[in-house]
């Protein structure tokens, strides 16, 4: 960081000559309360990094030892009896679910988000686009459960039209037939956690909408192009890495969402072929709902689940950084 | 472009500005004369037929007139306005639900009083004791947190260099992401090895978790925006590095970085999943955070509503007590934007 070697170089004494009495001179100054401050600061900046390996070590630590006792494939196995004398659990389902909602809750946040955030920037009247923003800017901020209450007293009674509308037009394809049941299912988890992840996507991606070199926008307008062929043409290509990294922020609080989909999902352990049918789990919403009647063996076994969320959420972390990182300068998810 | 047509005009042939309208209007009109023919009763139905009628009508009208390129642009715009619009409806919902069936039973009563001796199908009762567990969990995260936050931040702005520095960057980013479920089992395999019974504290380990890359990268940016000319004056003077941070880098920043520690103090207050593992809910009134389980907002509309079947006393309580939260949270929202504005960086560019 350069920033700091400027300092440095300040601070060191001013008759210091070449490069190397230089570096001996902006040692020399270091005093006890530098000492001591440099300490702290760098003694925190480990602590979070001994905190991130010691979460990997202890969730490993206790999921091996679930996974040493598991008589099923932890892998492969459709069920989760910890409870049973030789205990037979796996992750199937689990990692099914947790897939098939997030990739649902995507596939309808990223485009509306995406329109949001465009809406925000270049369509609204600039008096409406600042209160707007703000109002978007709160509602990230609404916890997680209140959304599932609301999802389990609105959006399910709400679904039954949908369902119904969808079986009858494309019950045909398998995905979306529907036995009746009550909605608490996929889709509907999915729709709820697209609600919930909309107002992060759209701020980020309007945060770089807005970097959008204001000269190439004008440039594209004075040869001709509409609206529409300015965004295309320039703000969509600029801010394309921006939002990749929105959706991939957005995507890791939809895997790790816990309490809206126990309230809203029926969960039962298996793999229902069709969306609409309830039934299902993810991992975190099976954590919460086996929590509370497990034995310290089913804790484990819990954490084992865990563990493989916390590698899945890493993982898709780990891809948003590298697209951060290829265009920094593009991006405006470091809030 | 109609230049075929106006080869003298520079601009081709454009619509009356009220054209926009006009459509919606109109598909309005044939919506509800095809809802009311068809037997639909929905009025979603009536509203899905008019969106597509207009899209359409936009399309037609603007190509006929305008040409293909200008239609294309019309139609993306009614687009975005119709996709804000759909997102409109879910939040504002949201919000209106929320308030309509908390002030139900929201009184001072409710706040002023525990669940000790009401059984969960019966009105009465109240929240106290989960507003005692939150504030405290919340209040000892938030000691926990913000200082190894503002610290860690400090390190990576003023000292941070090579691999060390690097790799702090990238865990706090990788840390940013993860599932407040998982910092809650972390915490809970550590409880499971030393055999502890669940206590506030332990939530509010989970919770500093949470909350410390959140404070890390809003304070970096908020030193980030300290004009280096500060710097450079102060220690030309002779200060130490360190007495320039603490008296004129942080004092500076002050009104940002607050700001962005109320702002994660707001996310980690609405955080159930680690208190449901940990701290595991108390109908009592606990104020001693180390010792017997407590309760927590979250936690407690979480467990009424668990325990009413979507109805009765228990579903009201859960919703008087989400009216409080989200009151909570959005007041930690509107102080921090108070604070930014009030205390805003000078940029001295």
């Amino acid at each position: 960081m350069d920033i700091s070697t400027q300092h440095t170089d300040a601070a060191a004494s001013p008759g210091a000559p070449g490069p190397a009495a230089h570096q001996r001179a902006a040692r020399a100054v270091a005093r006890p309360g530098d000492r001591i401050f440099i300490g702290l600061t760098r003694g925190s900046g480990i602590l979070l990094l001994v905190i991130m390996a010691a979460i990997a070590v202890f969730l490993t630590y206790r999921a091996c030892l679930a996974i040493s006792d598991d008589h099923g494939n932890f892998l492969t196995t459709f069920e989760w009896n910890t409870g049973l004398t030789p205990p037979s659990f796996g992750i199937a389902v689990l990692v099914y679910g947790t897939v098939v909602s997030s990739v649902i809750a995507m596939a309808i946040a990223v485009p509306v988000a995406v329109a949001i955030a465009l809406f925000l920037t270049h369509y609204a009247p600039r008096r409406l686009s600042g209160p707007i923003a703000y109002v978007i800017d709160l509602l990230a901020a609404v916890p997680s459960i209140v959304y599932g209450l609301w999802g389990a007293l609105i959006l399910v009674p709400h679904m039954n039209g949908l369902f119904g509308w969808l079986d009858k037009y494309l019950g045909w394809t398998g995905i979306f037939s529907w036995n009746g049941g009550a909605p608490r299912s996929m889709l509907t988890v999915g729709i709820l956690l697209a609600i919930m992840i909309l107002p992060i996507i759209t701020n980020v991606s309007r945060e770089v909408f807005r970097q959008v070199p204001r000269m190439h926008e004008e440039a594209a307008l004075a040869l001709g192009a509409t609206r529409w062929e300015v965004i295309r043409m320039s703000v969509l290509p600029f801010g394309r890495s921006g939002v990749i990294s929105a959706s991939m922020l957005g995507l890791g609080r939809a895997l790790g969402e816990t309490m809206a989909v126990a309230t809203v999902l029926s969960p039962t352990f298996e793999i229902k072929a069709s969306l609409l049918d309830s039934g299902g789990g993810t991992f975190a919403q099976n954590i919460a709902s086996k929590f509370s009647e497990a034995t310290e063996f089913g804790r484990d076994a819990l954490i084992a689940s865990g563990l493989v969320l916390f590698v899945i959420t890493l993982l898709v972390n780990g891809a948003a950084r590298l697209i951060i990182a290829r265009r920094k300068e593009y991006s405006g998810a470091n809030a | 472009m109609s230049d075929k047509q106006r080869p003298s005009s520079l601009r081709g042939a454009s619509l009356p500005r009220w054209t926009p309208w006009a459509i919606a209007a109109g598909s309005l009109a044939v919506a509800i004369v095809l809802g009311l023919a068809g037997g639909l009763h929905s009025r979603v139905q009536w509203g899905l037929i008019a969106a597509v009628l207009f899209v359409l009508g936009t399309y037609g009208v603007t190509a006929r007139v305008e040409g293909r390129r200008q239609a294309k642009d019309r139609v993306v715009t009614s687009l975005v306005w119709v996709a804000f619009l759909i997102a409109l409806v879910p939040l504002v919902s949201l919000v209106w639900v929320t308030v309509k069936r908390g002030v139900k039973v929201l009184d001072p009563y409710f706040l002023t009083h525990s669940m000790g001796v009401v059984a969960d199908t019966e009105p009465g009762g109240g929240i106290y004791h989960a507003i005692i567990g939150s504030l405290e969990q919340v209040g000892l995260a938030t000691l926990i947190g913000a200082p190894v936050g503002v610290l860690t931040a400090i390190y990576l702005v003023e000292y941070g260099r090579g691999a060390l520095a690097r790799s702090v960057t990238f865990f706090v980013d990788v840390m940013t992401g993860i599932p407040s479920i998982v910092a809650g089992l972390f915490i809970l395999s550590l409880m499971l090895m030393t055999k502890t019974q669940p206590f506030g504290f332990a939530g509010s380990l989970a919770l500093a978790i949470l909350m410390m890359p959140v404070v890390v990268r809003s304070t970096e940016e908020m030193l980030k925006l300290v004009p280096n000319e500060l710097r450079e004056a102060s220690l030309a003077l002779g200060v130490p590095k360190w007495r320039t941070i603490l008296k004129v880098v942080l004092p500076t920043s002050l009104g940002g970085i607050t700001t962005g520690i109320v702002l994660a103090i707001a996310r980690i207050a609405g955080e159930t999943a680690p208190v449901l593992l940990l701290v595991f809910g108390n109908p009592f009134i606990n104020t001693n955070p180390f010792e017997g389980a407590q309760s927590s907002l979250p936690l407690y509309i979480y467990q009424q509503y668990a325990n009413s079947a979507g109805e009765g006393a228990a579903y009201d309580r859960a919703w008087a007590a989400s009216l409080t939260l989200i009151a909570f949270v959005m007041i930690l929202n509107l102080a921090a934007r108070g604070i930014a504005r009030w205390k805003a960086p000078k940029t001295g560019r």
